[in-house]
């Protein structure tokens, strides 16, 4: 502990400061004088900006987080990871099909995987990465799709990943694929399009506009709610 | 870590009166109940926290204190610094912002005839960092069988208390239906129910279940599907380079922007034909000290740009509150709690365990409820920082709805409190109102014309669909409703101009503006970033190379 209980001694990149007990790894480096240009986004677990890697005094352990959501422990050496490069492939939506080799197609390095679940240690959001990919190598989109879902995209299972795989570009394409191709239509949007299409509201919206606020919100007042 | 030991007692009246509170509905306000409890407790009626307005076409305008700071105060650039006929980018169009709106023009803007290599967007952070990409619930769209865009429109005329643009409201609700195709022929994956139907779901007065979702990660899942398909054009932008400045031309049109390289602090100018503002809202201003659920970025950059150009604004006198920001523990105070936990049958519930408010009133309404209950009534818990919070009683989700909804639909809620010991599923959780949304902004057109020639707008830092108080699930749909439109107009008009030389005699003028008025002050605008340094550092900072 620091100089007294309610402080921790963190090394940001080596450099050692005491900081407040409670504070996520962002608010701490804050306190010490970082103002963040990267590095820092939506400060709620949804952007993928803040991607740490950070190993504890007397561990061997390299362990990940998310700098706004994880607390400073005492002895954390931090080192915030703010940018993983990646070569996104380029592709046009519309010109490819959901085929079942279509992301080895684009993304052949899936087939490196070796299977060691770096990646499903490495993830923040505690997703099932290596299962993700797996089924990436047997073209199960929807698969893909599911396991994928809550990505943040932060980039530390592509950092850690020996077979230099970057999972979550490829989950991208599977769940654009499968959303575009293998998800079912609802029949009440295109039935919606097609009403709108012929003007079908328009002379109601003009009627409701033209009405003075207090036939309005007679209306309103008076409106059905059917939820 | 869960809760301390002395919110035990109130927990257990929580869990004593669920069972009861089950099957009970609370009526919902008059429109008279709705406006005595605004007026008595809702923020932006509390004396002295705003000021009018002493500069410019919005002067004698009241607005918050915060907001008024950054309009009355000195442009960032100084016209003398900066080498006009330098030119880095010259365009057709320039979109500052990368969130849902501008995203959404940028793509659209090829399609409306303007050349890759005449588009530049230009972002203050990363591509796509946004409060669009943090949206929880859900986007409207009147397409269920039993809704119509009539119907939507009255939801949304209502909630904003008829203050509404009606005709910025009928092409929301119009094109709404047809941003959910877009969406989905771009590969977004919306929620659906076994026979492909969308999973349709209520908000905070909404008369219809109209809300789409992407589990409760809709707006991460529409803006990665957008970012991605941005990359695949490959549209010229930059990250990290933030407009600090517009350029005018000697026409008095808007003519680009002075840009600034975050990281190396070079500056670049921009010639543009049309510029289109898409920068967000201003949460990180934090209006009365309230925490906010915004994005770091969202520091309201737009409208002191705008207004610098001289655009009108409107509605700024309005900021919503959500209601169900979190309370509790200290880590997340502020932070979004989706309202769709109160559409899956979550009710909020007062320290002695009873139902004091309609789960689904407007926002402002249902803000200023949990509000009274809290300070008027003194019935709200108190946690160990001082603050003071309502439950909100989320395992009746799992009760109402059946066990594994919240694992299902609530799955960035669920690991967001189990990342501190608060299982969501089993425990309720403690919320308190949180700075939300910008109500208002600059002043648009059904083109998303401002009021200044050659500057457009879209999204959050524009004004008039919401009117004053916005409802769940309509500023997604703004963004993608109004971007796209931004895109068409914004060509239209790029094809057609011709600029004359470029100035920043705006500067000058502003900086008279001050002075006429007796603002005296060294506050700057646009501040680019929140400020969250500790006092030690800030106290002992010398700037020495």
């Amino acid at each position: 502990m620091g100089p007294n209980d309610s402080t921790v001694t963190i090394y940001v990149m080596g450099k050692r400061y005491e900081v407040p007990a409670d504070l996520a790894i962002m608010k701490a480096m804050e306190y010490v004088g970082y103002q963040f240009v990267r590095g820092c986004g939506c400060r709620a677990a949804f952007c993928g900006a803040c991607a740490t890697l950070y190993r504890k005094k007397g561990s061997y352990k390299l362990q990940v987080a998310l700098a706004c959501q994880k607390i400073v422990e005492d002895g954390m050496y931090i080192a915030t990871i703010p940018f993983a490069p990646s070569d996104k492939r380029i592709y046009e939506l519309d010109k490819i099909r959901p085929s079942q080799n279509i992301l080895l197609e684009y993304y052949p390095e899936i087939a490196r995987c070796l299977s060691c679940n770096t990646c499903t240690k490495a993830c923040p959001q505690d997703l099932q990465v290596m299962d993700y990919v797996q089924a990436a190598l047997r073209g199960d989109l929807k698969e893909v799709a599911t396991l994928s879902f809550d990505c943040i995209a932060c980039g530390l299972c592509a950092v850690r990943c020996p077979a230099e795989i970057v999972p979550y570009d490829v989950a991208q394409l599977a769940r654009r694929l499968y959303a575009k191709y293998l998800a079912q239509t609802s029949e009440h949007l295109v039935k919606r399009l097609g009403e709108l299409k012929e003007g079908r509201f328009d002379e109601e919206i003009q009627r409701l506009k033209g009405l003075s606020r207090e036939d309005l919100t007679k209306i309103y007042e008076k409106r059905e709610i059917r939820v | 870590m869960s809760y301390p030991e002395y919110m035990r007692e109130s927990m257990e009246l929580v869990e004593k009166t669920r069972d009861t509170r089950l099957a009970k509905e609370y009526p919902r306000m008059t429109l008279d109940e709705r406006e005595k409890v605004l007026i008595h407790f809702h923020p932006d009626y509390k004396e002295g926290t705003k000021r009018p307005l002493k500069i410019g076409p919005n002067k004698g305008d009241l607005m918050p204190h915060e907001v008024v700071d950054i309009l009355e105060a000195h442009p960032l650039v100084k016209p003398e610094d900066i080498d006009l006929s330098d030119i880095y980018y010259d365009v057709d169009v320039l979109i500052i912002g990368s969130g849902g709106a501008g995203l959404s023009t940028a793509l659209l803007a090829m399609e409306h005839g303007i050349e890759r290599e005449k588009i530049l967007l230009v972002t203050k952070l990363r591509l796509g960092d946004s409060n669009s990409k943090m949206s929880q619930g859900g986007i409207q769209a009147a397409d269920g069988p039993d809704d119509s865009p009539v119907i939507h429109f009255l939801d949304i005329m209502g909630g904003g208390h008829f203050t509404n643009d009606p005709d910025l409201v009928e092409i929301l609700v119009k094109d709404a239906p047809d941003v959910i195709r877009w969406h989905e022929e771009l590969g977004v994956i919306y929620d659906k129910n076994p026979d492909g139907s969308m999973v349709l779901d209520s908000g905070g007065d909404t008369s219809r279940r109209r809300m789409h979702s992407c589990k409760d990660y809709t707006g991460l899942e529409i803006l990665r599907v957008l970012m991605d398909e941005f990359r695949n054009r490959e549209i010229p932008f930059a990250e990290f380079t933030s407009a600090v400045e517009l350029i005018m031309d000697d026409k008095g049109a808007v003519a680009g922007s002075v840009l600034y390289n975050m990281e190396t602090g070079e500056y670049y100018v921009a010639r543009a034909k049309a510029t289109v503002l898409a920068t967000g809202g201003y949460g990180r201003l934090h209006i009365q000290g309230f925490e906010t659920t915004n994005h770091y970025g969202a520091t309201g950059d737009g409208i002191a740009l705008a207004y610098h150009v001289g655009a009108k604004m409107r509605d700024l006198d309005a900021t919503q509150y959500h209601p169900t920001g979190a309370a509790y523990p200290e880590q997340v105070v502020g932070l979004l709690c989706t309202e769709k936990l109160r559409t899956y049958g979550a009710q909020p519930v007062n320290k002695d365990g009873d139902l004091f408010v309609h789960p689904l009133e407007p926002r402002d309404v249902e803000s200023a409820a949990f509000i009274r209950e809290c300070y008027g009534r003194d019935k709200g818990v108190t946690t160990p920082t001082g603050m003071r919070g309502v439950w909100l009683d989320t395992p009746l989700i799992e009760i109402k709805q059946g066990e594994g909804t919240i694992e299902r639909r609530f799955a960035a809620m669920l690991r967001q409190f189990n990342r501190f010991g608060i299982d969501i599923r089993k425990e309720p959780i403690l919320v308190f109102p949180t700075l939300h949304y910008q109500n208002g902004g600059a002043a648009i057109n059904v083109r998303c014309e401002t009021s200044v020639p050659g500057l457009f707008a879209a999204g959050e830092v524009s004004g008039g669909v919401q009117g004053k108080n916005r409802l769940m699930g309509n500023s997604q749909l703004e963004l993608y409703v109004f971007g796209r439109r931004a895109s068409r107009y914004a060509a239209e008009y790029a094809k057609k101009a011709s600029l004359g030389k470029l100035t920043l005699d705006h500067i000058l003028r502003y900086e008279h503006w001050l002075e006429e008025a007796g603002v005296e002050t060294d506050r700057r605008a646009p501040i680019l970033l929140p400020e969250y340094r500790g006092e030690r550092v800030l106290t002992h900072r010398i700037r020495l190379f």
